[in-house]
């Protein structure tokens, strides 16, 4: 079952210290305003998947083109807009808010981000060489990366060799991380371990991809507007007792 | 106050812990719960905290040092871990330092640290 990710920005780590003595790491991702902005369909496109916005974008600053295309879901410009690919009947309608309860804790993610960007950078920190000895002649090369190929023959240096450039910025990956707490009422999600990019970078939350869908995971998405019903209804099934 | 600031100074007030007021110089006793098999047992470390690191806030260590059978042994404990039982402090001492990390480098008589005998709680402190 394939459902939708969430666009949540990251507020920085912390630690939680857990009952049993043990203190977790633990990234804090934050859910703001998060809607959804646009379907696609296999009809009209080719395939299914939900566009979200999550953020607020000033209005002078967002374009005439994706003003419109706010004005046509309802919804305040958004800052940060990303697609996920989600089953045809997981679909979530135009200008749903989903909630931080999206993931339970203990339930596997992949988070995806922007890593922080390093800059041109040396071989040894970005291929993790080891550099040149710091005696025994090496002069000016201690941290040079060495030879890069053989002789005459081939007389050329391979294509992908490990050699120094830039380095970060790039989009990453961080798979099966730990979903240890959620606060609805805030819109947090805390996740074990680190997370790609940088503070107040936008990252983007899946259900991990190497593990068994969960059974508990609320389908289509945990939504505010369900979260709203769900009271209103005890409160009429109250009445009616 | 932001966001991962505000969340460290709920978990600080959920955990309520009673920290007394130390600092490095002086002698504590520590109350650390250690599990054998299913039952906890507290276990008291006593020495001199040697160094206090990132404050009073949820990130907070110590570090305590004590002469076992001849032998300096140092413990690092997170201030606020669930696993410490109780923290009292025995004997306040009298050092012009934050780190003492030279006490390592000393034996016997010249790793002795003299009494304070002029402590004053702070007035905001709260415990």
């Amino acid at each position: 079952m394939l459902r939708s990710g969430v666009i949540a920005k990251k507020v920085g780590m912390t630690r939680l210290f857990m009952e049993d003595g043990k203190q977790i790491p633990v990234t804090v991702l934050q859910l703001d305003k998060l809607q959804v902005v646009a379907q696609r369909t296999a009809e009209k496109d080719g395939y299914t998947a939900v566009q979200l916005g999550a953020g607020t974008a000033k209005v002078k600053r967002t374009s005439q083109a994706m003003r419109g295309h706010f004005a046509a879901a309802k919804v305040e410009p958004k800052r940060k807009v990303a697609e996920f690919r989600v089953d045809a009947d997981a679909m979530i309608n135009v200008g749903e808010e989903i909630t931080a309860d999206h993931y339970f804790e203990g339930q596997f993610v992949d988070v995806a981000g922007t890593s922080i960007g390093k800059g041109f950078a040396g071989a040894m920190k970005r291929h993790n060489f080891g550099g040149l000895r710091a005696s025994h002649g090496v002069s000016i090369s201690h941290r040079s990366h060495g030879s890069t190929g053989q002789c005459q023959d081939p007389g050329k240096v391979f294509k992908g060799k490990k050699m120094a450039g830039h380095m970060g910025a790039a989009r990453v990956t961080t798979q099966n991380l730990v979903v240890v707490r959620t606060d609805t009422d805030r819109g947090l999600i805390m996740v074990k371990g680190a997370v790609p990019g940088s503070k107040g970078g936008w990252v983007t939350v899946k259900d991990a991809v190497k593990k068994p869908f969960p059974d508990n995971a609320v389908l289509p998405a945990a939504l505010k507007s369900a979260a709203q019903a769900a009271p209103a209804e005890a409160e009429q099934k109250e009445g009616d007792a | 106050m932001d966001l991962i600031a505000q969340i460290e100074a709920e978990q600080v007030a959920a955990l309520g812990k009673d920290i007394p007021d130390f600092r490095a110089g002086d002698t504590i006793r520590v109350g650390f719960k250690v599990t054998e098999g299913t039952r906890t047992r507290v276990q008291n470390y006593e020495g001199v905290c040697i160094s206090r690191k990132n404050g009073h806030g949820i990130a907070g260590s110590f570090t305590v040092r004590k002469i076992s059978f001849g032998e300096g042994v140092e413990r690092v404990f997170p201030l606020h871990s669930t696993n410490i039982d109780s923290i009292t402090v025995v004997r306040r001492g009298r050092v012009r330092r934050a780190k003492l990390y030279y006490l390592r480098a000393r034996r016997g008589k010249s790793a002795r640290i003299a009494e304070n005998s002029h402590y004053k709680p702070k007035a905001d402190a709260s415990a």
